[in-house]
Formats: structure tokens, sequence, C-alpha cells
């Protein structure tokens, strides 16, 4: 209970509160989209770095490689238990709930740091490599999706030819933020704390601060997102949004368990396998599904899941993960 | 001054995907064309903007192409295959150039 009450007066969360009202308020406030990527990228490169230079003070393990295994398994699996659950639950059209199906299979890089943020200030360690994972689970998720959309949609219209899905999955694979998440926990690895050492004042210390910007930023295109599209939001699609997060991050526990994970890695574990993707998956589905509404999905994956899992969902998952490895 | 008549086709499609738009007007032969990017808007899936977006999904980019009068239909066929079934717009005015040569 105090996790929670802690977490909810948190910096990050006050930050990301702000922004939510400012939106709804109709403020003026904005942060421009040259600055939001800057920011995005500081914490992609920030996260990756410190992840390569923890597996390299730890070396590596069999649990890595079941570690990566574990999270491509999850990621193609989750938008099928998605995709289920919103045809019951849901008024949704096949290809609707194929697309946001397959958000809450990827997952949202920023929920990871939030949730390693919440980690640190605990005093609690974890595995470092789960930034790898982190980048794994972005894709498979994409191609489930377009398989139940394929699959179970009576449109005649294919989603995406067999050469465009090529296309798509190689965008996918080198979408930027994979390729500095991917690249700097390489560097990280590579250089280990030597190289921590010498950029650590920029890496480091400012850190909290960007994540604080950034998820103001985040908490203003979700409150924009809510206003606008508040009207497609039916009960059963708030009660998916909040729901699904908790079958991913049960999902994630039994895969940790099953690894062997710490009580922060099994955390880290179920905050990826609770979140719901907004940066890759929402491009390819623009993509591959165009007759997908996007302001369903990206509503739901933003408005609902992304503030329920830092609220909510982070503080639990880390007190399951502690009674479950205590 | 010289003027002469062509045509102003401008497409506004999503962010995502502006390559595949560009890739098939290289394709289609046609090599001029500018991209501008576009500050925000409303429309049947409701109200955009760029700010503060980090992903492309809900970006949308203006696609500019001046031609001969001749080849607008080409360049039309070239963009529908492309644009069909998403969400944007693709209207075509008639415009005066100078240096008639370059188009």
């Amino acid at each position: 209970m105090s996790l929670a009450v802690d977490n909810l007066l948190s910096p990050l969360i006050l930050f990301f509160a702000l922004g939510v009202l400012a939106a709804l308020a109709k403020s003026d406030l904005t942060v421009p989209e040259a600055a939001a990527k800057t920011l995005s990228l500081y914490l992609l490169f920030a996260i990756g770095f410190k992840g390569g230079v923890s597996v390299s003070a730890h070396g590596i393990d069999s649990a890595l490689l079941l570690s990566l295994l574990a999270g491509t398994v999850l990621s193609f699996a989750l938008p099928f238990i998605a995709f289920g659950l919103l045809r019951v639950t849901t008024q949704l059209s096949v290809t609707d709930a194929a697309a946001v199906a397959g958000h809450y299979g990827s997952i949202s890089i920023v929920t990871f740091v939030a949730a390693t943020s919440v980690l640190e200030s605990a005093g609690i360690a974890s595995e470092g490599y789960l930034v790898a994972v982190a980048a794994i689970m972005e894709a498979p998720a994409i191609l489930s999706a377009l398989w139940i959309a394929a699959r179970f949609s009576t449109d005649a219209q294919s989603p995406v030819d067999a050469r465009d899905q090529r296309g798509l999955l190689r965008e996918i694979l080198l979408n930027g933020s994979i390729v500095l998440l991917v690249g700097a926990f390489l560097i990280g690895f590579a250089t280990g704390n030597d190289g921590l050492a010498e950029i650590e004042s920029f890496i480091v210390a400012p850190f909290k601060g960007v994540l604080c910007l950034f998820l103001l930023d985040m908490g203003l295109v979700a409150g924009r997102g809510l206003r606008s599209s508040s009207h497609q939001l039916r009960f059963g699609l708030i009660g998916f949004g909040m729901l699904m997060p908790v079958i991913g991050a049960t999902a994630g526990l039994a895969a940790a368990q099953l690894i062997g994970l710490s009580v922060g890695g099994t955390a880290l574990l179920m905050t990826l396998s609770a979140s719901a993707s907004y940066i890759a998956v929402p491009a390819a589905m623009r993509v591959a599904l165009p007759d997908a509404n996007p302001a369903i999905y990206l509503t739901m994956s933003l408005g609902i899941t992304f503030p329920f899992n830092l609220t909510v969902g982070i503080p639990l998952y880390l007190s399951v993960a502690s009674a479950v490895g205590a | 001054m010289n003027m002469t008549r062509a045509k102003r086709v401008e497409i506004i499609i999503e962010a995502p995907m502006e390559s595949r738009l560009t890739g098939a007007l290289d394709t289609a032969g046609v090599t001029g064309y500018t991209v501008l990017p576009v500050l925000g808007g409303n429309g049947r899936n409701g109200r955009w903007t760029r700010e503060g977006q980090v992903s492309s999904a809900g970006g949308m980019v203006a696609i500019v192409s001046v031609v001969r009068a001749e080849r607008v239909e080409g360049l039309l066929e070239a963009v529908f295959a492309v644009v069909e079934r998403h969400i944007g717009i693709v209207n075509v005015t008639d415009c005066d150039v100078l240096r008639a040569e370059r188009f």
C-alpha cells in the first residue's frame, strides 16, 4: 500500500497527471515534436546503455537466452488472448480488435523505463538484459495481429500482401527506437563500467528529470487523445484496457518464475507483458491494417493502459513479484 | 512572363505511408515532388496534432507534385494504388508555372 502511495506521489506520476489535466483543460502547454523525440532518444540511449553495462558486469548466462525466448513467446501469444477477450467483451470489428490486440502483445518502452526507475528508487536490482527482452518483444505481436486479421476477417481485401509484409517487417526491425535501444545496449556491454564512468554525468544524474519531462508530454498526448476520442471508448473497452495488463502481467510472472528471474527482473518482465505499444505497433497498423480505426487503439494504449500501468500496475507488479520472490 | 498551364497534385497522407507513396511516384516516373510536414487537423477519424508525438503513427504529411496535364492520369493511378484504403486527401488543381521545361 505504501509503495502504491509513494508511487502516486512521485514526480514521475505527478508530471504525467499534470500533462493529462493540462490537455483536458485545453491549456496551450505543448512539448514540440522535435523536443519530444529528443527526450525519447535520450531515454532509449540511457536505458539501453545502462542495461548493457549491467550485463557486462554480471556476464551472460542461460537465463538471458531463456528470457529472450520467453519474451518472444509472450509477444506472439498475448495478442491471441487479447483478441479473444475483445471479441467477447466489446463490439469491435475483427480488424479493430486485431489491431488493438497487436498493441497488447508488444511493449511500451516508457512504461519499462518508469518501472526501472521505481526499482532503482526502491533499491531493488534487476537483470540488465531485460532491455534486450524489451527490444525483442516489439515485433512478434505485429505478426500475430496480422495473422488474426487475415484469419478471422470476412473482408475480401487482404490486410497486407506478402511483399509488403516483408517490407513492413524490415521497417519494424530497423525502427529507430529498436536500433538505438539495441545499439546502446551493445555499446554499454562492450565498454562496461569504464564506458559508463565516461558518460555517467549525462545518463545517470539527469535521467529522472528527463523522464519527468517526457512523462509530462505523454500526459499531454494521452489527455488530448482522451478529449478527442472519449466517445469511442465504451465501458467494455475501458475495462479491457485495465484487465488485459493484469492478464499480461500474470503471463509474465509465470514466465519469470520458470526462468528464475530476481524480484526486480520478475517485476520488469511483468511490466513488459502488461504494457501496450504506442510507437512501433500503431505505425505498423497504419500500414498493414488501414481499415482499423487509429483513434481506438491509440487512445486505448496511451489513454487507458499507459496511465493504468504507471499509477496502479507497476506498484502492483512489484508487490506481487516481491511476495512471490520472498 | 511566359507561363504554362500545369496540374498541381496535393496528397495528404498518413506519415507511415510516406515512403510507400514516394516509392510509387518514383516507379511511375514522377521525379519531382515535395514532402511537407503538416501541423495537425481534423477529419473523419478525429482531431490530430504532431505536437509531442514520438511516433509517426498519428501524424500526416503532405506531398505536392506539379506535372504537365498529360501526365496527371498516370500519377493519380500510382497514387491511388497506395492511398486507396488510407486516411487522407488527394486533390488536383490547375496552376501556372514558370520554366515549363522543368516539368
